[in-house]
């Protein structure tokens, strides 16, 4: 079982390069992980320091309905070039997440592009969030532009980075 | 009995006399002449400058005396001056110095003789093509379209008052009286047969930039027809020059055009000479040995990441061989880069550009086999063939419907037993649903696509490995069948064994398509 731990590199590892952002808008802790595929397409989860995965809390409802006029279940993208798309910036909502508590919190965006989809499995199955957040739980898959591919990461944090947040974060012994 | 030699040489008939005298008062070239008598004797035309010219004055003037009688609307010594004039026009220096036809612009004049064949052989051989045959293309400039129009106008009148008429359809083209004169010539000089239908295809092309501004008119009485296009440089292109004339009314066009057309100054120019081979399609099965090879090159951010690729191993001795230009490269699927193809092999055709040689043996193509499996332990390749270009789409045929084998190094994460695999060999035909990769999100629509997993059967390796054998329908995804791709085929190989699982390590064990035919050793 051991070995099998350290055994050869994942497929995030093989393909994805791991990038952060902490704090959302200013709330602790709220830490968002942003794999990008070689390719440049993005897939957006919760970092496993997100308030959502500690202590055993439990998902009460996911809503990816933002706002009255617009639902992210609507997006629809067409063709090779993903006509249709809707068009996300850095702090554009994906989706509102409540747990049991009743602490609501949002999932953005975090870089610019082009919705592809969102995670609908994770609707019928919240735990899959809880299991399996950099995985089955992804939140939302997003293309920036081309032009833009390698700028969107510009202000995100790297592995090596968010380690360190997450050092200082222990060190001060605030609960997250 | 001179008259009557000269008619059935030229084939001209009595009818003819009126049109060929005015066409020579218009300066008129005397192959434009035998045009406009719509004369479709080839040999006609192949004939030296000089002969017709002397053969076409006859014919005029020997109607002179019989007609003299008959005509007399206007004093004879009046006709004779005007006929001196027409006919002689470099003696007589009128306004105009040049002897430049005003239809044809000089392409049935100076271009039709040995010299020209000679010119365009040679330019051909520098070329250093193998062939036994050839079709010679002429591409004129579009305004000899407009000429050729003003000219029929001007016959039309001239025939009308005869009560004959004369249909645009029934002149002879310039483009056929042009190869009817020379592509015998150039055959000979190349020691070619010509022949509509050859591969091998010479190009001569002819501008005129002073008589260029003939054509503008046109885009004020028929604006529709000239719409900017891509890769154009002038929207007057022959097309759409050819389409204004067919809608523009005889009154309108003598009120923006002269006809006949007035002489130029200067005949046209010819191009240089171009050959163009057909393409020749080369097929077989290759098989790919390498984890580090991909298909085809592979260049990101336009950086070439790792060393060749298939298509350039197999194609660079077929270039070499058939002197090519270039090559196209199409398989039947395509394996990732570090993905081997094993077995039989992957069908697969290249399209080689105008190819300078182009007849090859099968001894020749076997040795050709050879040599690209020499080159490099990385691929191999059978039953290598000339094949036609329609059989090249045997191979892109049912693809979907296919099958192919393949087997995988899978990593689970729980410990395995050999007893754990068992059930894989008990799945048949399993459905599974596949959105598209993220792999290849960036360049594919996004879809969810059905699949079939006709059968899996598995070899235990140790506690966390396995070989697992699959066939499925062509286009199944193999690595995000194992692995899931976060959970967006379902259900995978994760799913099946309730643990993560991963593949380390994939080949392709055939492709079953039966194309391009086997080739026995």
């Amino acid at each position: 079982m051991e070995d099998s731990e350290k055994k050869a590199p994942s497929v995030i590892d093989r393909y994805f390069t791991r990038w952060y952002r902490t704090d959302l808008k200013g709330k602790v802790c709220e830490d968002h992980c942003i794999l990008q595929h070689s390719n440049r397409i993005c897939v957006i989860t919760l970092a496993e320091s997100h308030p959502i995965l500690q202590n055993g809390r439990k998902i009460k409802n996911i809503n990816y309905q933002i706002s009255d006029g617009c639902s992210r279940l609507n997006n629809k993208v067409s063709g090779k070039s993903k006509r249709g798309g809707q068009f996300l910036t850095e702090f554009s909502p994906l989706c509102r997440i409540t747990c049991t508590d009743e602490q609501e919190y949002t999932i953005f965006s975090c870089i610019r592009g082009r919705l592809l989809e969102v995670n609908e499995a994770i609707l019928n199955k919240p735990d899959l969030l809880l299991e399996k957040p950099s995985t089955e739980g992804y939140v939302a898959v997003i293309l920036p532009k081309f032009e833009e591919s390698k700028s969107i990461t510009e202000g995100l944090l790297t592995r090596e980075q968010y380690e360190e947040v997450l050092m200082k974060r222990n060190q001060q012994e605030e609960p997250c | 009995m001179l008259y009557v030699i000269l008619l059935s040489m030229l084939s001209l008939k009595e009818k003819d006399r009126p049109v060929v005298r005015k066409l020579l008062c218009a300066g008129c070239c005397v192959r434009c002449v035998l045009r406009f008598c719509c004369v479709g004797i080839s040999s006609a035309y192949r004939r030296s400058y000089q002969d017709i010219h002397k053969e076409l004055l006859a014919f005029v003037i020997e109607e002179n005396s019989p007609s003299d009688d008959v005509k007399t609307d206007e004093p004879p010594n009046k006709r004779i001056r005007v006929e001196e004039d027409c006919v002689t026009p470099a003696e007589t220096e009128t306004e105009t110095d040049s002897d430049i036809c005003p239809v044809c612009l000089g392409v049935l004049q100076d271009f039709c003789d040995s010299t020209f064949a000679k010119q365009v052989s040679d330019a051909v051989k520098k070329q250093q093509y193998e062939f036994d045959s050839l079709v010679l293309t002429v591409s004129l400039p579009a305004q000899l379209s407009v000429r050729e129009h003003s000219c029929w106008l001007h016959v039309k009148k001239e025939v009308r008052e005869k009560s004959m008429c004369l249909g645009k359809d029934d002149v002879i083209q310039v483009k056929d009286a042009f190869k009817w004169a020379v592509q015998g010539k150039i055959g000979q000089e190349l020691g070619a047969a010509v022949l509509a239908n050859s591969p091998c295809e010479v190009s001569v092309g002819f501008v005129h930039p002073e008589t260029e501004e003939d054509c503008h008119f046109l885009a004020n009485t028929c604006p529709g027809c000239f719409k900017p296009t891509k890769n154009k440089a002038s929207i007057f292109t022959r097309m759409a020059v050819v389409k204004a004339l067919e809608k523009i009314s005889d009154e309108k066009f003598s009120k923006h055009y002269p006809c006949p057309p007035k002489k130029p100054n200067t005949g046209c120019t010819a191009l240089d000479t171009t050959c163009l081979h057909t393409s020749v399609f080369i097929a077989g099965r290759y098989n790919k040995f390498s984890r580090e090879l991909p298909q085809t090159p592979w260049v990101i951010d336009g950086e070439r990441r790792m060393d060749g690729s298939v298509e350039e191993l197999i194609a660079a001795p077929l270039l070499s061989s058939f002197r090519a230009d270039g090559f196209n490269f199409s398989s039947s699927g395509r394996e990732d880069v570090d993905v081997r193809t094993l077995g039989n092999g992957r069908p697969f055709a290249l399209e080689l550009l105008n190819p300078h040689r182009s007849k090859f043996n099968r001894t020749e193509i076997k040795q050709l086999q050879e040599t690209i499996n020499q080159s490099s332990d990385k691929i191999s390749v059978r039953y290598l063939q000339i094949v036609t270009r329609e059989a090249t789409s045997r191979m892109k045929e049912g693809e979907e419907e296919k099958t192919k084998t393949y087997s995988a190094l899978i990593w689970t994460q729980k410990a395995i037993e050999d007893t754990d695999l068992e059930f894989l060999g008990n799945i048949k035909d399993l459905k599974i649903a596949q959105k598209t990769p993220l792999r290849v999100l960036h360049r594919r629509p996004l879809a969810v696509r059905q699949r079939l997993i006709h059968s899996m059967s598995a070899v235990y390796l140790d506690t966390h490995h396995f070989t697992l054998k699959l066939c499925t329908q062509a286009g199944t995804y193999i690595k995000e069948f194992v692995h899931g791709d976060f959970g967006r085929t379902k259900p995978n190989l994760c799913d099946l064994m309730k643990t993560e699982a991963d593949i380390l390590e994939l080949d392709v064990e055939s492709v079953d398509i039966d194309w391009p035919p086997a080739i026995p050793d």
